[in-house]
């Protein structure tokens, strides 16, 4: 039976929740709506007494602030209603507690069948049924995941309460079927497309001769298969050959070319670039005498770097595009929880210390023609941190540094990037926590929520571009209450050494996770008939490939396993032995008694065929701004207002910045908090002051003209970063997350060896300074099929490639930040300015100032043709001798110019620190005369500026001698932020002016 | 650095341990066992743990769900603190679904343990669990009725932002005593401290069971955002009961355990005004040694 109870707050007192709904709906629509009052409504499917559904209602509705109803509660005046539920199989984290709440209310269990359903009524006053439905479909409700209806009261009161609930209705388990491949290409392809194989004629016909060759052995007939495949295997392949999986673009082998010159063949970028410098970094560190600080790398779902005696660290950056495009928050918070469990996943299993995000969005003013089905880029952005906020807060994680960039061209897919450090113990029961493998006879136990149709065919849809037909079900949405009581339940497990591998189930599911796992013993038997399900119906391929979330797959040995099991008992997280690691060469799936897949190891992870794919550089040209007399001072005040470099902080602080008691240097600094800082700074235990540093580089608008440029750049920003903090330079590891536009030509894509060849470049720029910085690279993702068809325009994302850093500092109590801290202390800029105005904030500004808009998909003017140079050659000997200066305590501060260019990191410093900058840049560092304009606004890379105690600055100068570094000025307490040049004033603005710019920008965008 | 530096005796302990030599004083802290239960969402244990592990005591870590099987092990602790984070998402209400458990699975036994002297301590997640199951402002010995709640705060949604408290020197809360004023991160979503009515409000004031407000720059408690993170009425930031033994609050004492975690430390270390620890420590030692004092006397 379904009973339904409302809560809404006393009428008495205000509802914060209605007037922050109201709020937005007049800044976001334009509706003047004059009042909006919420309801919570949760239906209740279970028996109940009605003396006992008086006591649910009762313990529900807080007395002090809350009133609450069986039915409904009395309609106090409204003029419309907007009830927004879930679909049915969507996942509901506040049904699944508040049927806890329940049952602890109750006293008694209430059976597999009880289930409460939550919803939200929201009673608008003020506007009319048009209106309210825009309400209801542009703000409240996300028609992917929920349904959204409007009533009037008349129809409200005049019917009896709603008790339908969400129930997902499937009938029978559908039989398993085998697939036909022996149609010609058309038809191999059109299998392929209406089915979301997402798999290419190519790799069609190898799995039709597989299985035809498979069809006389005798196993496979014994166990009633044939020569064609199963759905479970068709899907099973398709799923793990997925560029998402297989990375099949960085391991193809590609003929490169630049203009008519001759080829060059590569074979396989990941292990040309990518793996050769970290291996080379990691021979290097053997042969010295410090040996190598890599402990695992490449080969788990995160890398591994040594910390202290204690414990490694492990850190993971993933994105999360596609998902976050069609439902922002259950996306992005699908995105964040799903990272946390890679470092869980990595070795034996990792606590987990610090979230970090990153997003690419379009401007959220953005007035143009929307791809079709997708959102508004400023819902996207809402829902995408509201998703962030939520799942890392609930994940009782702080951040360690989060970014926005925007462009038009993100409107294709938005990027959501989130990342995990974890630490990972020396070792865990007795021997090195970083080493896992499954044994032949150790059970396969899945640990965690229930599957469920979620997130079907995640792993392929994410290769492919998005368009109107895109699949709703590959939306999940995240737990992270579910994940963290699973991990609570693991760590113990892990301490006490009850498993012998651990591995997440992310895109792609069992299949995935089983099928990755089973290399090690040689295979793998599972009967998926025993696999919890959250409601019946579903096909075996479907329980197969679910990305139903919060699982963990495990291998627990025989002997260990009735102590693992009663452990989740107690702890009230299901786990389910699904079958037994072997050694028998294959994957073996059943279900119940009936074979349903049986895949040979080797064909599953080696036989997918390798891309042969063609690349060519043409060096594109693009337009310099004309040259003029800029005003300095009002172009510096048009950066600080600018999006993407305007102060964050309001939003950020929606996230932790703190919890577990770690925090040494926050995301934001300053004496009013609101300057972002160039690196955060992590305890790692309690009891101990080393210290972990975060920080990233990331410049997409450095791609247009050359990628290469972009990966030298975001390399060196992201070192700088660490160095400002007071980071080791010889311990920074980095991981590489390219988000890239499809470079495989095609006819949709006929610009693919040009984007291809962007990629070609990106990697061996971040091979060449990575190589020269000794920083390995420890893991990273791809993701290739970013972007969408708007108005018959293909809009693609702007080659993206961020690069997370991960450093350590020996004595966190010796951390730096920006800010300069007493007047009279000197101010220093070391490096050199170049005239790179080439991809240059500045330049994007100047094409704004000069009124020109970008091209539906292209990039905004003035992209300019000289982007900024890096010669590690002359950089790295300047950063050993700043390292060396912060390590003698010489330096007070420190920064680094990045976007905005040397102005606007000295505008930041003088907000950091609420004090004046009085500057001469006449005897500033230039490689070449410059221009004020360029001399303050250009991105040049390898520069910092720092502040120093005037007795120490004798000693800071010979730190510095021969280097380019210069005392431009110093610091004054009046707040005041004056830049001269020979004599003539550049700028002169007052420090809460640029305050005031800073946090103006941040809505924008 | 991050070693407990031999403090002086609190005032919480209301001179019990005065003219105590160090080892004395330190074998008397070491004896105050500290229950703190984990799971279902909570995430705050380790810092709390550190917190009281910092002032000399004696924390362990169990499981909600072990505490629910064997409520009667509470007896065997002076201190129970109730830690932040987000027990079963907060949903339905900050704090609701985790009230809900302990009033139905383990009431009696918490009566049992406040009678007989224990103490509370509940920060964030853990205070608003307290003020719903009723636990403060437990009026006349009723732990059971909620008469006051943490509302959403005004300006909607998380904030994670340093506040400044006042401490009231007449409040019979034994964990602020001696305390004038401090600087904590607020990390919440849901702090508004509203009194069930007016009856309610004029007793908090009366008794004195506002132990901490939230401060302006003057130090004049204040409802205005930032200085006030939630629009708390009065800028009340927590509530003891009248034993004083029983404290809850949303700023968290458990993020500012050593100096280097304020935000202006790296000036502060410059100008030599750091703090000889972090400002949240002397809190968590108020609470052990009012427990070490009450240890030490018989029956």
């Amino acid at each position: 039976m379904i009973h339904r109870i409302e809560i809404a707050v006393r009428p008495d007192l205000p509802d914060p929740r209605g007037r922050h709904v109201a709020a937005e709906i007049r800044e976001l629509l334009h509706i003047p709506v004059t009042r909006v009052r919420t309801r919570e409504v949760y239906h209740l499917e279970a028996e109940l007494t009605a003396g006992e559904l008086a006591a649910v209602v009762r313990e529900l509705a807080d007395p002090v602030q809350q009133v609450g109803a069986a039915g409904r509660l009395p309609a106090d005046g409204f003029e419309l209603a907007v009830t927004v539920a879930y679909k049915p199989g969507v996942a509901d984290p506040v049904g699944k507690s508040a049927l806890v709440a329940v049952e602890d209310t109750l006293g008694r269990p209430l059976g597999e069948a009880a289930a409460v359903y939550s919803s939200r009524v929201y009673l608008l006053d003020g506007v009319d049924r048009a209106r309210a439905e825009r309400i209801a479909t542009e703000l409240l409700a996300n028609p992917v995941i929920q349904t959204a209806r409007v009533e009037r009261p008349a129809d409200w009161q005049g019917s009896p309460p709603d008790l339908a609930v969400p129930r997902v209705e499937r009938g029978g388990r559908p039989p398993v079927a085998t697939v036909d491949l022996g149609g010609d290409d058309a038809a191999l392809e059109r299998l392929s497309r209406d089915g979301l194989l997402a798999l290419s004629l190519a790799e069609m016909k190898a799995i039709r001769d597989h299985f035809t060759a498979a069809g006389h052995d005798r196993r496979r007939r014994r166990l009633g298969l044939g020569g064609a495949p199963t759905d479970v295997e068709l899907e099973s392949l398709a799923q793990t050959w997925s560029e998402h999986c297989k990375h099949k673009i960085f391991n193809a082998t590609i003929r490169y070319r630049e203009g008519d010159g001759e080829p060059r063949v590569i074979r396989s970028l990941f292990d040309t670039t990518i793996r050769r410098v970290t291996e080379e970094i990691d021979r290097e560190l053997r042969a010295g005498d410090g040996g190598s600080w890599l402990v695992s790398v490449f080969h788990d779902n995160a890398g591994v770097v040594a910390f202290d005696d204690a414990v490694h660290l492990v850190y993971k950056v993933e994105t999360h595009n596609s998902p976050s495009a069609l439902d922002p928050y259950g996306g992005a918070i699908t995105g964040i929880v799903g990272v946390n469990r890679d470092p869980f996943g990595t070795g034996r299993g990792a606590d987990l210390l610090v979230n970090v995000w990153g997003y690419c969005f379009a401007p959220s003013d953005w007035r143009g023609e929307l791809p079709r089905g997708l959102l508004h880029p400023r819902r996207v952005r809402d829902g995408v941190h509201r998703g962030v906020i939520d799942g890392g807060n609930q994940s009782g994680l702080p951040y360690g540094r989060g970014w926005e960039l925007f462009d038009g061209r993100y409107l294709g897919k938005p990027l959501v990037f989130c990342g995990t450090v974890g630490a990972l113990p020396v070792t865990i029961a007795g021997s090195p926590g970083e080493q896992k493998a499954a044994r032949p006879g150790d059970a396969v136990v899945m640990v965690g929520g229930r599957i469920g149709a979620d997130g079907i065919h995640g792993a392929t849809f994410s290769s492919a571009a998005l368009d109107e037909a895109s699949p709703a079900q590959a939306v999940q949405i995240g737990d992270p209450i579910t994940q963290k009581m699973m991990f609570d339940f693991l760590l113990e497990a892990r301490d006490e050494g009850l498993y012998s591998a651990i591995t997440d189930n992310g895109a792609g599911g069992l299949s995935s996770s089983v099928g990755e796992m089973a290399r090690d013993p040689g295979g793998a038997r599972i009967d998926l008939a025993r696999a919890p399900l959250k409601y019946a119906g579903l096909a075996p391929w479907e329980v197969f490939l679910s990305e139903a979330q919060e699982r963990m797959t495990l291998a627990v040995p025989p002997a260990r396993l009735d102590r693992f099991l009663e452990l989740a008992r107690r702890r009230q997280v299901e786990a389910t032995v699904l079958g037994e690691f072997t050694a028998d060469a294959s994957l073996h799936v059943t279900w119940g008694d009936e074979t349903v897949a049986l895949l040979d190891m080797e064909f599953l992870h080696g036989g997918v065929p390798e891309l042969e794919l063609e690349a060519r550089w043409q060096p594109p040209a693009f337009d310099e701004p004309p040259r003029r007399a800029t005003d300095c001072g009002e172009a510096l005040a048009g950066l600080l207002a600018r999006p993407n470099l305007a102060s964050g902080e309001r939003r950020a602080r929606h996230y932790d910045h703190e919890v577990k008691g770690l925090t040494v240097v926050k995301p934001y600094v300053g004496v009013d908090g609101n300057v972002p800082a160039e690196a955060t700074v992590f305890l790692v235990r309690h009891g101990s002051p080393r210290g972990l540093v975060r920080s990233e580089g990331v410049n997409p608008y450095l791609a247009d003209r050359d990628t290469r440029a972009m990966a030298a750049a975001v390399v060196d920003e992201a070192v700088r970063r660490q160095l400002c903090a007071g980071a080791r330079l010889d311990r920074i590891a980095a991981l590489d997350n390219f988000c890239w536009p499809d470079p495989v030509c095609s006819p949709g894509t006929p610009d693919g060896e040009y984007k291809l060849a962007q990629l070609v470049r990106a990697c061996e720029g971040l091979y060449e300074t990575c190589r020269a910085y000794g920083v390995p690279l420890v893991s990273g993702k791809d993701s290739m099929k970013n972007e969408a068809v708007v108005g018959g325009v293909k809009i693609a994302v702007p080659p993206t490639l961020l690069v997370s850093a991960l450093g350590q500092i020996d004595d966190a109590r010796r951390a730096l930040t920006l800010e300069p801290e007493e007047p009279g202390d000197a101010v220093y800029v070391l490096g050199e300015t170049a005239g790179e105005g080439g991809g240059s904030e500045y330049f994007r500004y100047l094409g704004a100032l000069d009124g020109l808009r970008p091209e539906l998909g292209g990039a905004a003017p003035y992209v300019g043709r000289r982007p900024p140079a890096l010669d590690p050659g002359r950089t790295l000997p300047l950063y050993r001798a700043l390292a060396a200066a912060i390590g003698d305590g010489l330096v007070r501060s420190a920064a680094t110019p990045a976007r905005g260019g040397l102005a606007v990191c000295l505008a930041r410093c003088a907000v950091a620190g609420g004090l004046g900058l009085e500057l001469d840049l006449d005897p500033c560092p230039v490689a070449e005369e410059l221009d004020d304009d360029l001399l303050l606004f250009a991105e040049s890379n390898g520069r910092f500026v720092v502040t120093v105690a005037p007795g120490d600055e004798t000693a800071f100068a010979r730190r510095l001698a021969g280097l380019p570094c210069a005392r431009l000025g110093a610091v004054t307490a009046e707040p005041r932020l004056a830049l001269r040049r020979a004599g003539r004033v550049l700028a002169d603005l007052a420090v809460a002016d640029l305050a005031a710019l800073m946090s103006e920008g941040a809505d924008g965008g | 650095m991050v070693e407990p530096r031999p403090a002086p005796p609190a005032a919480a302990a209301g001179g019990a341990l005065d003219g105590l030599d160090a080892g004395e004083l330190a074998r008397r802290r070491a004896a105050v066992r500290v229950l703190i239960p984990t799971g279902l969402g909570l995430n705050c244990e380790a810092e709390t743990a550190a917190a009281f592990r910092l002032v000399g005591a004696s924390p362990e870590l169990v499981h909600l769900l072990d505490l629910l099987d064997d409520p009667g092990r509470l007896a065997g602790y002076p201190i129970v603190a109730f830690v932040g984070g987000f027990a079963f998402g907060d949903h339905l209400g900050a704090g609701f679904v985790f009230a809900n458990k302990l009033r139905y699975r383990m009431y009696r036994p918490l009566v049992d343990f406040i009678a007989g002297g224990g103490l509370a301590l509940g920060i964030c997640n853990g205070f608003q669990m307290m003020v719903r199951l009723g636990l403060l402002p437990g009026f006349d010995g009723d732990y059971r009725t909620p008469r006051a709640a943490l509302a959403p705060n005004d300006r909607l949604g998380y904030r994670d932002c340093w506040v400044r408290l006042r401490v009231d020197p007449d409040s019979p809360c034994l964990w602020t005593r001696g305390l004038d004023r401090l600087e904590l991160p607020s990390r919440h979503g849901e702090g508004k401290l509203l009194a069930a009515d007016d009856g309610v409000r004029r007793r908090l004031e009366e008794r004195r069971q506002v132990p901490v407000r939230y401060v302006d720059e003057a130090g004049h408690p204040t409802e205005r955002w930032p200085d006030n993170p939630n629009g708390s009425p009065g800028g009340a930031a927590g509530l003891c009961d009248p034993s004083g033994r029983l404290f809850g609050l949303m700023p968290h004492p458990d993020a500012y355990l050593y100096p280097f975690q304020h935000p202006r430390w790296t000036r502060l270390r410059r100008r030599g005004r750091a703090p000889a620890e972090g400002g949240g420590l002397a809190v968590f030692r108020n609470g052990v040694d009012a427990a070490a004092a009450a240890l030490d006397q018989p029956g």
